[in-house]
């Protein structure tokens, strides 16, 4: 596995590439797609502590392409995403994470979902207390436990 | 040398915590080593907008992912379910789920009951007042009256039923099926200092509210006051013993990475069903070569994880998703031994109310249902926000070749040998685990739920750690006795899960605390002659 601890250009670019072929841009949705420049600089800004297996995937898939990613046709750039998911194991498992985990906290993805633009704390979430009285029937029905001797 | 302290105890988590809380009236001059900290609320997950990746890094439940200088490494390679734990001032009771049903008791009697295993020493009428004592001072909330469980009193109302109770509470009346509102440590109203719930929604990676309850901000602040002596980053390499064969202290590190010797009347080990049997093993000397309060050959066996078979689907409706405590709700309609199942023993079930977005898209990804391309969209929104699930905790039985043992080659950032898991589901486990995707199913479909997934055994589901210094009155099978004292040493005492003879169908925490409650109790009630 490579020490290497910074993405390359063409890792940089792959990574791109990638990411709009795991989540592409929606008109329909009014959502950007992974490749979208502010969540790929979140994507680099917070790889951390995953940034080894992210380049070992990277290394991969620039090894399944030949040549960048982009370049590819779209059929034979399709078969390389398809083999790299396949067969990636867990650094692939590991990048397609870090995309997801940047892609759905991005301020747009959420709005478009319906979802507030914050962190859970301080203002937390109102729960509906519900219809107790559905348990009217496992009162009614009873039952005791087990006895032990 | 440092002067000795009357007890020392090892651990400052879910047991560790309890007992130091309880012996504090005694006046003794007592110490707690916790090779952890405290915790800072304000650096909890929920504080950030990153709260659902840092589960992926630094708040992993896996000490082997969160890597903290406060984290010791487990070999798990040989174990379909991992080991997950927190090492910090609160162990464990930081990061999990506040579920808290008791074992039954029942659960004490299963060779009398169905010939398996072992009875345990004491029954459930013994800790009946330490688990009233023990919900009190955790603070629970719930509603009484449970048909089929023990009987509780908590002292909160039970948590909001929610969206996704209320689905799954209509379909298992319409199964005809058993349910019910978990008790859990989660405070629903204003409590001992501690805030009400605000449904934070993803507590089990700690609180930053205090809703959930955690030793850190239960038992602590009252030992603490009253008089107990925490010594943080303190971890313990090895106990010692005298030329009489009693516990003489411990060796350890301390903050700053120097090795000290603390010398003790009397010493409790606190560290749950891995760490302890690891730190006995790591005791042996040439008057106990295979490790101290081993004569039984015992110590690291009979580990029980309690395997978890978890089915999930998605509904139509929104459920809660990541707005709420992630239980909520229980069952105990497959508890109780039933033959014509094909298995001994049962399980209890918590549903789990949803997921959050990142979670959702990254689990769903690996599951194949969330796909790349143009259909992701589309897709993610009929999964987000409607997931529901049922998690089954099926009854680990005792089996010796389920063990801790000391890795040959793996340390901790001390040097101190690391422990190895090597477990196998059993057959009968297996079984149930079957029944119980197949009743999850039942229940999920009559919900309306599509794209069921399964993940069982959860693979990151080690959280009970359980059976590894058994307790019993035979020394031959057993290593400690019925109130928690190594029948080899005489001032040594556990009070974590590691004592429990066999696992029930629920999660421990509620037990293991109400025991370390009793042996306290013991303890004190036998002062003058603790060690005969």
């Amino acid at each position: 596995m490579s020490e290497q601890l910074t993405l390359s250009p063409r890792q940089r670019q792959d990574l791109c590439t990638i990411a709009a072929m795991i989540v592409p841009a929606s008109e329909e949705y009014r959502v950007p797609g992974a490749d979208d420049g502010v969540i790929q600089a979140d994507i680099l800004a917070t790889l951390g502590r995953d940034t080894r297996p992210v380049v070992a995937a990277l290394e991969h898939l620039a090894r399944l392409a030949g040549m960048p990613l982009a370049d590819l046709a779209p059929d034979a750039r399709n078969a390389v995403a398809q083999e790299f998911r396949k067969a990636g194991g867990a650094p692939a498992a590991t990048l397609v994470r870090v995309v997801l985990q940047c892609y759905y906290r991005d301020d747009r993805v959420l709005r478009s979902l319906g979802i507030e633009q914050r962190a859970p704390f301080p203002k937390g979430h109102v729960l509906p207390d519900g219809d107790w009285t559905l348990l009217d029937p496992v009162k009614a029905r009873g039952g005791a436990l087990r006895r032990a001797p | 040398m440092k002067d000795p302290v009357d007890v020392l105890i090892i651990g400052a988590g879910a047991s560790g915590a309890a007992m130091a809380w309880s012996l504090a009236e005694t006046k003794m001059h007592i110490l707690c080593l916790e090779q952890g900290g405290w915790m800072n609320p304000a650096e909890y997950p929920s504080t950030g907008r990153d709260w659902e990746a840092k589960f992926y890094g630094e708040w992993s439940s896996s000490p082997n992912v969160r890597g903290r200088p406060e984290d010791y490494p487990i070999n798990d390679d040989n174990s379909p379910i991992k080991v997950v734990n927190y090492n910090a001032v609160g162990g464990s009771t930081v990061m999990y789920t506040a579920h808290w049903p008791r074992l039954h008791p029942s659960d004490f009697k299963v060779k009398t009951l169905d010939g398996v295993a072992d009875d345990w020493p004491i029954d459930y009428d013994a800790l009946t007042p330490f688990f009233e004592e023990n919900d009190r001072m955790m603070g629970t909330s719930g509603l009484s009256g449970d048909p089929l469980s023990p009987l509780t009193h908590p002292p909160m109302p039970q948590q909001p039923m929610g969206l996704s109770g209320a689905i799954i509470g209509k379909a298992m009346n319409e199964r005809g099926w058993h349910w019910w509102p978990s008790d859990t440590t989660v405070a629903t109203m204003d409590y001992e200092g501690r805030a009400r719930c605000i449904n934070l929604g993803h507590c089990t990676p700690a609180c930053a509210q205090g809703a959930k309850s955690s030793t850190d901000i239960t038992y602590w602040p009252h030992a603490i006051r009253a008089g107990v002596e925490l010594r943080t980053h303190c971890r313990v390499r090895e106990i010692t013993t005298d030329e009489n064969g009693m516990a003489s202290g411990v060796v350890y590190y301390d903050k700053d990475g120097v090795e000290q010797f603390q010398p003790a009347h009397v010493v409790i080990i606190a560290c749950n069903g891995v760490g302890t049997p690891r730190l006995l093993l790591n005791s042996a000397s040439s008057r106990f070569p295979n490790g101290l309060a081993n004569s039984s050959g015992l110590v690291g066996k009979n580990l029980m994880f309690h395997p978890y078979a978890q089915i999930y689907g998605y509904v139509k409706e929104p459920t809660d998703s990541n707005r709420a405590p992630p239980t909520c709700l229980w069952s105990k309609e497959w508890y109780d031994t039933d033959l014509s199942r094909g298995f001994v023993r049962g399980y209890g079930v918590q549903f789990v109310r949803g997921a959050g977005p990142v979670f959702e898209a990254v689990v769903s990804e690996q599951k194949g249902i969330l796909p790349w391309g143009e259909e992701h969209h589309r897709a993610f929104r009929k999964l987000n926000g409607h997931r529901l699930g049922f998690s089954a905790i099926c009854e680990d039985l005792p089996e010796e070749h389920n063990q801790v043992t000391l890795d040959p080659v793996l340390k901790d950032s001390h040097g101190i040998p690391a422990p190895k898991i090597d477990y196998t589901i059993s057959e009968n486990s297996r079984k149930m685990m079957e029944h119980a995707l197949a009743r999850g199913r039942e229940v999920l479909e009559t919900a309306g739920a599509t794209d069921i997934c399964i993940n069982s055994p959860i693979p990151w589901g080690g959280w009970h750690l359980l059976g590894t210094a058994r307790m019993g009155t035979d020394p031959e099978r057993s290593v400690v006795n019925e109130w928690g004292r190594a029948h080899d040493v005489k001032n040594l005492f556990i009070v974590d899960g590691s004592i429990f003879v066999t696992s029930g169908g629920v999660n421990p925490t509620s037990t293991i605390q109400a025991l370390a409650l009793y042996i306290a109790d013991q303890m004190k009630q036998r002062l003058a002659n603790l060690f005969d």
